[in-house]
């Protein structure tokens, strides 16, 4: 059995994948996936295409490309909730609205990261935006697990500190 | 023995805020025999209960009670509800300061005189100098431990150091060291020395760095002369027909109001707690406030010039390594107006870890050209720079219509820089850029001040009645019995990081009070 048929991704999930290639998986039945299937979430609020169009718009925000798409869904899960469905719909609509505009099927099928880009630099200003902008500085870059893709060591009492590992080892001024 | 005493009794001196002045000044006081209870508005964290991680640790330690802003510093947009990121708890903001340890230079105390007039400027001589303020420097510089000072050594220098050494020394630069810092290079005062953590922000484990919160309040406790109140917040300073004040009316930590009588006031809160709170004890007899017949109460709020400098190398640095603080260049200190601005500054290594990084880099910034500073984040270097502003009196904490978890008006802080101080901070990031240049830096950020750390003015000292809110003692000008302990007296600001000049003061205060309560002055 293959990878992708132990996804049981159906018809739908494969083309969206298709047309956004390499994004996530939008697997149906509530649940996306990585496509490399190195994770999964559910959703039972919003949509699946809701979820997928935030976790790229985040990525678009603050783009790192070392960082996997996993940590972006860390980072907004918490838009799948009651008081917030009103406010991810109506800024996901946005969003797909101005992709279509440009002649795009929606956000999360336009190719090129800039011309994502430049519909949010046209919303920079809404409330969607800098609510899920604002959410993401400690959203993202507080989960403990992207600190090592910075090279950032974290907590350090523990280990002594760093008076013998290293406080002073720079080697090529 | 821990010291308990009755709410009735008038015999006390009440201290408002226990950090580097009204902490200080309770241990002082107690030394001296004077029974002190000090009202502390935060709990109690000691070394064993700091955390190594920067959001976490702010959300232990940090004053998130509601403020409000105004102005045109970018601070008021991009934390609107965090003017100032300083501590409530027991210790007050000696639990996050850095420990730079730096004496005023001579003609600071007199910032008036040595500048002359400024437009927009509301400068004014300090009504002490540093022939008067020496001993006191010797006396703090002692209880702090602070290197480079006596006969203690300097720290050694850690990466980020070694960067802008390299860098300073390249563009001449000769007053380039690893600062005097109140943390430990050896063991001094029963605290252990230094052992290069990082996190000197978020409470020193090691104890290493002093802190009032576990130096001068527990020696304070054990004279048994001082009692600490913690999560007591002060409402309103009380007073008689005849002006004296007699007590405070404080929230205790169950919420219920209390009334503390007390024979002194010392008011130490830091520069917006301290005038917020004379502001709300206004009364029939002192419609403005308290100790405000100047109409100075708030006015000339300084937060000192800042600005960050961080660059980004082809090689890693590891900045976050060891003393946040860790090194200095002090060539910039001097005033020479030929640069295009009175007063000057410091640059000094600082660091943060990714998560405040993300945060303080450039507030609301978003795309690639941010995301790949942050890539870059382990061969970044940084520089914090502190240089002396220009009170305004327009600069000014005032109450705000929004009220805090009591009822109690807010403070409102409005900031606007001053023409000198944008010179100052072009002057500085140009600079900074420069070191970081010689060494080779590939990107350079000239960053944005943070929330203030440094607060200062807003009940200030002054020679005359009509110019400020205290004397050289800080003795409020219209109420004998009522002090100001904290960095609200400071007349001008000084280059320096401000807390070894606020010990000195409170140092040197609590001496005068004891001497004149003895004398039954007051």
């Amino acid at each position: 059995m293959s990878k992708i048929e132990r996804q049981g991704l159906t018809r739908r999930a494969l083309l969206a994948r298709s047309a956004a290639a390499g994004a996530l998986v939008v697997t149906g039945a509530g649940f996306l996936a990585a496509p490399d299937a190195a994770w999964a979430m559910e959703v039972s609020v919003i949509s699946e295409h809701q979820m997928a169009t935030l976790i790229q718009m985040a990525r678009d925000i603050y783009p790192h490309d070392r960082i996997a798409d996993q940590f972006y869904a860390i980072a907004v899960k918490g838009y799948d909730a009651d008081d917030k469905k009103a406010l991810v719909e109506e800024g996901v609509a946005a969003l797909d609205a101005a992709a279509q505009a440009a002649g795009h099927a929606d956000y999360i099928s336009m190719g090129w990261e800039e011309d994502r880009v430049s519909i949010l630099q046209a919303m920079e200003d809404s409330g969607f935006f800098q609510t899920v902008r604002g959410g993401l500085v400690t959203g993202l870059y507080n989960q403990k697990d992207v600190w090592p893709i910075f090279g950032y060591e974290g907590e350090s009492f523990s280990k002594g500190g760093y008076i013998e590992r290293g406080f002073d080892d720079i080697n090529w001024l | 023995m821990v010291a308990k005493f009755d709410l009735t009794d008038d015999s006390v001196v009440v201290v408002i805020g226990t950090g580097a002045g009204g902490g200080v000044v309770s241990n002082e006081l107690a030394q001296k025999g004077v029974k002190v209870v000090a009202l502390e508005a935060g709990g109690r964290y000691l070394p064993e209960d700091y955390i190594n991680d920067e959001w976490e640790s702010f959300g232990q330690l940090a004053w998130t009670d509601p403020r409000t802003t105004s102005g045109d510093w970018r601070v008021a947009k991009d934390f609107s509800g965090l003017p100032a990121w300083i501590v409530k708890a027991v210790g007050g903001t000696t639990i996050h300061w850095a420990g730079a340890s730096l004496r005023f230079q001579d003609h600071e105390w007199k910032a008036k005189t040595t500048y002359g007039e400024i437009e927009g400027a509301n400068l004014l001589d300090w009504p002490i100098d540093a022939e008067e303020m020496a001993p006191w420097y010797d006396k703090a510089e002692a209880k702090l431990g602070v290197t480079r000072t006596g006969d203690r050594a300097g720290l050694p220098g850690n990466n980020n150091f070694k960067v802008l050494e390299k860098g300073a020394k390249a563009l001449g630069y000769e007053e380039v060291h690893t600062g005097r810092m109140a943390i430990n290079s050896a063991d001094y005062d029963d605290r252990m020395a230094c052992q290069q953590t990082g996190f000197c922000f978020q409470g020193c484990k090691w104890g290493a760095k002093w802190s009032a919160a576990y130096t001068d309040i527990p020696r304070g406790e054990a004279t048994g002369n001082l009692e600490v109140r913690d999560h007591a917040h002060v409402a309103r300073i009380l007073h008689d027909d005849s002006g004296k004040v007699t007590g405070v009316e404080y929230f205790d930590r169950d919420g219920n109001l209390q009334m503390q009588k007390a024979r002194i006031v010392c008011v130490a809160g830091n520069s917006f707690e301290s005038p917020r709170l004379l502001l709300n004890s206004a009364s029939e007899m002192f419609p403005n406030g308290l100790a405000n017949s100047s109409d100075q109460v708030g006015r000339n709020y300084m937060r000192h010039m800042t600005g960050s400098v961080y660059a980004v190398f082809d090689k890693p640095v590891r900045m976050w390594r060891g003393t946040t603080m860790a090194g200095i260049v002090r060539d910039e200190a001097r005033h020479d107006p030929s640069r295009g601005f009175v007063g000057g500054y410091e640059l000094e290594t600082l660091s943060l870890g990714i998560p405040f990084m993300a945060a303080f880099l450039n507030p609301g910034a978003w795309g690639r050209s941010f995301t790949s500073a942050l890539d870059s984040y382990e061969n970044m270097a940084g520089l914090w720079i502190v240089g002396e502003d220009m009170p305004q009196a327009t600069n000014r904490v005032t109450l705000s219509d929004v009220k805090d978890q009591w009822g109690l008006p807010v403070a409102n802080v409005n900031f606007s820089d001053h023409p000198n101080d944008v010179a100052m901070r072009n002057h500085a990031y140009a600079q900074g850029e420069a070191i970081y240049n010689a060494v080779g830096a590939t990107r350079t950020f000239p960053t944005p001040p943070y929330p203030s750390t440094h607060n200062l003015g807003t009940n200030r000292m002054s020679e005359k009645p009509e110019d400020g809110v205290c004397n050289k003692w800080g003795q409020t000008h219209d109420i004998a019995n009522l002090f100001i302990s904290d960095g609200s007296q400071f007349t001008t600001g000084a280059a320096e990081n401000p807390t070894l000049t606020i010990v000195a003061l409170a140092i040197r205060q609590a001496d005068f009070i004891a001497r004149e309560m003895a004398a039954g002055n007051i």
